[in-house]
């Protein structure tokens, strides 16, 4: 921290107040927009989340009436899913890096990415008003006719939400596939290209390919309730199990929206922390391909029990098999990664290992939930709701917060107490498994979801889980203080604390508004550690 | 009944230990994977820990062979797993033929059970210890799932259709049924007991419930009251086909498809008649949806079913369908 940088004409400084920031087209300045705007929802969201663990820390439905029970967990998956995870890391750490990883001024069309966060902001805007008017019951998947035909909440209002909101992510995804095809520095190949990118351009293709089906998904339920249309209500004709099918030929790739760009942020950070070339680095770039595409055919095994085909579950099965093999390869290659390297115990590295246990733990679960004979038992249980939180906040939260941390003095020009970003990693990954590692067991138990009063044998394990919420909670607001206190103190970042490869960390800390002084030229592979080593020695 | 604190359910049927036994494999891989990797991470770690702070780490790119080891070996366990898992699920999605069959309707938010003697009950299910079990599913609303984790089996009610799921109890005593697919206010209150009991008990406990006449009885007073009779005759003389030994045949429709009559067949064309018309017959047919509730219409199948050319009405259907296409 010796050459701290005051750099003057930072991205932050110039230009000044309120309309600067509400109408700029600087990436930086969107994506610092999109972070506070998702830290909110993050909070809002973990608020009903604490309240669910409440409620069931006790056999009773004592806290809330099984009617705000339902609304409460509803709003807990709308506004984590669609308004924190999917935009997550892409909207914030995607927005700001992907132009600078490629050595572009700015993202393909600034105005576009500033068009995204309006259509995010209304489409939140909207399903907050879902909830001042009263919430919404249906569960984050909006299942019919339940959604359709029988809730009498405001399901019209939230799901106009979030088919606004779906825009938002269209037109993020439309815009980084552009400027990563189109606004490479000279010399940046695809095979040269950081994996963060790779990553995020997977994650755009889902975007654009998966979000308008669950668009015209939503506005098809939003047509058979306010107008009649008949589509999911059999009374009428309709077929319920279709609206399934359509939700989840979106929402399962959406989980491939949540995780691939934390596994390009995880990547990066292995590659730093060891200071090495990633291991197999073009297999852990094509998985990333792999995975986006071949997780588009397999919503089916969310309905092994729905009246399904027995044969399309086979299909959907099998594929479901073959889909955990990409994130397997990766798996063994961010380990591999750490053979021999040189590898730091700067906080970074615990989010990484954290990252590591989590998504393990997430992953292998999967196969349980695949494999369609054990699946009938564990189907709409907890062992489902532990694993996808594995999944979305074990490996999505971990690789988004681990990137915030490996990121911060880049995009605010501060350093946090090292000690304190160790701390919180601790506590969040301990109070995660306390917290989810029960619903495990519960699952198997045979404890189902959604569930406001349970049988009294299962209050132990719950008790244990809101326990564990309590230590996670802990965590988040730690990060919460410590990442907002620094912003309070002078600048004092250097370029590139961590001693990184990667085109954003040879610019200052925070970067000009352009990025760049002078365009940028690649002459080597993304993580090349030991050539530059190599070279400087021989000088 | 549980202990107070369980961590592992009990198991009470004929395929819980086959479910059991898959979910110790998986789990033993599983073990196996996040072990290994958990202990090469930390050990890397704390191996290669940087020594100064110009350190860089080996120069290593990658390699082939490794590449290969870890995709194959994940997918030959994949592969297993699901093979196992297939052939685990078509076991539990197939009823025995000899079935004992009971309805079962879901509705907002209560389990209603009919018994083929005409012995109804709420939330509770009475079996013998022993028999295959086969539940016909339906839903008066919205969806449901009827769930029973000691018998590690679970069906979704699908308003519209009706599907199947079957058990063989192997031990006397009661266990939760869930309702696990959300269902609005109640969901957590849609739940009950099923009570398995020694035969002798079960058939002491049939007679001493309250029966309204068995699910063909009553199929056959509402054939008549509803006026199917009218139409559907025994010979061809009717303006609707002929039902006797409709069910489990084949079917030519005006479209020029063929169709297998099942329950899902039957239901269709009661509550939506124009939507598989029969050869030769004219579109017709009022619909009864609205009409005939969801426990009329397992009665009315129940009855079309033994509707036999020549044989005895008491023939056990051999095809169940598990839902529909």
């Amino acid at each position: 921290m010796n050459q701290a940088v005051k750099e003057p004409n930072s991205y932050l400084d110039a230009p000044h107040g309120v309309a600067s920031w509400l109408l700029t087209k600087d990436h930086k300045r969107i994506a610092l927009l999109y972070l506070i705007s998702i830290t909110v929802f993050f909070v809002i969201g973990a608020l009903f989340a604490a309240s669910i663990r409440v409620e069931l820390l006790t056999p009773e439905g004592d806290l809330f009436s099984a009617d705000l029970y339902n609304k409460v967990f509803t709003l807990h998956g709308v506004v984590m899913i669609f308004f924190f995870l999917i935009p997550s890391i892409p909207a914030t750490l995607g927005n700001f890096l992907v132009p600078i990883m490629c050595g572009a001024k700015d993202l393909a069309f600034p105005r576009i990415n500033l068009l995204s966060w309006y259509l995010y902001l209304i489409g939140a805007t909207l399903t907050l008003a879902a909830v001042a008017l009263g919430g919404v019951d249906t569960g984050w998947t909006f299942y019919t006719p339940y959604s359709s035909m029988a809730s009498n909440t405001n399901v019209t209002i939230a799901a106009l939400g979030v088919f606004i909101a779906g825009f938002s992510s269209i037109l993020t995804g439309f815009n980084f596939i552009v400027t990563i095809h189109r606004m490479r520095a000279p010399g940046l190949t695809w095979f040269r290209m950081p994996l963060f990118l790779w990553a995020n351009y997977a994650t755009s293709l889902v975007m654009i390919l998966g979000t308008p089906v669950v668009a015209i998904t939503i506005l098809l339920v939003g047509a058979e309730r306010a107008l009649g249309f008949a589509i999911f209500d059999p009374r009428m004709g309709g077929d319920p199990v279709l609206f399934q099918h359509l939700f989840w030929f979106y929402s399962h790739p959406a989980v491939y929206i949540m995780i691939l760009p934390g596994m390009g942020v995880i990547s990066e950070l292995v590659a730093a922390v060891s200071r090495k070339q990633i291991f197999g680095y073009s297999f852990v770039a094509y998985s990333s391909l792999a995975i986006a595409i071949i997780g588009f055919l397999v919503w089916g095994h969310h309905m092994f029990v729905s009246s399904q085909s027995i044969y399309a579950g086979l299909v959907f099965s099998i594929i479901t098999m073959i889909v955990a093999v990409p994130s397997a390869v990766k798996t063994f290659n961010w380990t591999a990664t750490l053979y021999k390297g040189s590898i730091t115990w700067d906080s970074p590295t615990y989010w990484v290992i954290g990252f590591m246990g989590l998504f393990l733990i997430g992953g292998l679960t999967g196969l349980f939930l695949g494999s369609m004979g054990l699946d009938v038992h564990l189907h709409d249980t907890y062992f489902v709701v532990a694993h996808f939180h594995y999944i979305m906040v074990g490996g999505g939260v971990m690789a988004f917060l681990g990137g915030i941390h490996f990121w911060w003095p880049k995009m605010t020009g501060r350093m946090y107490p090292e000690v304190a970003g160790k701390i919180s990693a601790v506590l969040v990954f301990v109070g995660f498994n306390l917290t989810f590692f029960p619903q495990f067991v519960l699952g198997y138990l045979g404890m189902p979801r959604r569930y406001h009063a349970y049988p009294e044998e299962f209050q132990i394990l719950n008790v244990l889980s809101t326990s564990g919420a309590a230590v996670l909670g802990t965590g988040y607001l730690l990060i919460l203080f410590y990442l907002v206190a620094s912003l309070f103190k002078p600048r004092n970042a250097p370029a590139n604390p961590w001693g990184a490869t990667g085109l954003e960390w040879e610019i200052p800390s925070p970067p000009i508004t352009l990025n760049f002084e002078t365009d940028p030229i690649v002459t080597e592979d993304a993580y090349n550690y030991a050539g530059r080593a190599r070279k400087a020695g021989e000088k | 009944m549980q202990s107070t604190f369980p961590l592992f359910p009990q198991a009470a049927s004929s395929i819980a230990s086959d479910v059991d036994l898959l979910y110790f494999f998986i789990l033993a891989v599983s073990s196996f994977f996040a072990v290994l990797v958990s202990a090469l991470v930390v050990y890397f770690a704390l191996r290669y820990r940087r020594t100064h702070a110009d350190e860089v780490g080996h120069d290593i790119h990658g390699s082939i062979a490794l590449e290969l080891l870890w995709t194959v070996i994940p997918f030959i366990l994949a592969m297993v797993m699901f093979f196992w898992g297939a052939d685990l699920y078509f076991r539990i999605a197939r009823p025995p033929a000899d079935a004992m069959e009971i309805f079962v309707v879901g509705k907002q938010w209560m389990w209603k059970v009919q018994h083929p003697e005409g012995v109804r009950e709420i939330n509770e299910l009475h079996v013998p210890v022993g028999r295959p079990v086969r539940i016909t599913l339906g839903s008066e609303d919205v969806l449901h799932d009827y769930y029973i984790p000691a018998f590690r089996v679970k069906m979704d009610a699908v308003p519209g259709k009706l599907t199947t799921m079957w058990f063989t109890a192997t031990k006397t005593g009661s266990y939760h049924i869930f309702c696990a697919e959300y269902c609005g206010t109640q969901h957590s209150g849609m739940v009950g007991q099923v009570i398995v009991m020694e035969p002798n008990d079960y058939e002491a406990w049939l007679a001493g419930g309250r029966s309204t006449g068995t699910a063909v009885e009553n199929g056959e007073k509402l054939f008549t009251q509803l006026a199917c009779i009218t139409c559907h005759k025994t010979d061809s003389s009717g303006r609707g086909p002929i039902l006797t030994g409709v069910f489990g045949s084949t079917v030519d429709l005006q479209d020029g498809r063929q169709v297998v009559a099942d329950e899902n067949y039957l239901r269709e064309s009661i509550m939506n008649p124009q939507a598989k018309v029969v050869r030769n017959y004219q579109p017709i047919m009022p619909t009864f949806q609205g009409t005939v509730s969801e426990e009329n219409l397992l009665q009315l199948i129940a009855y079309i079913k033994t509707l036999k050319v020549a044989a005895p009405a008491t023939a056990p259907a051999a095809a169940a369908p598990r839902g529909g296409q």
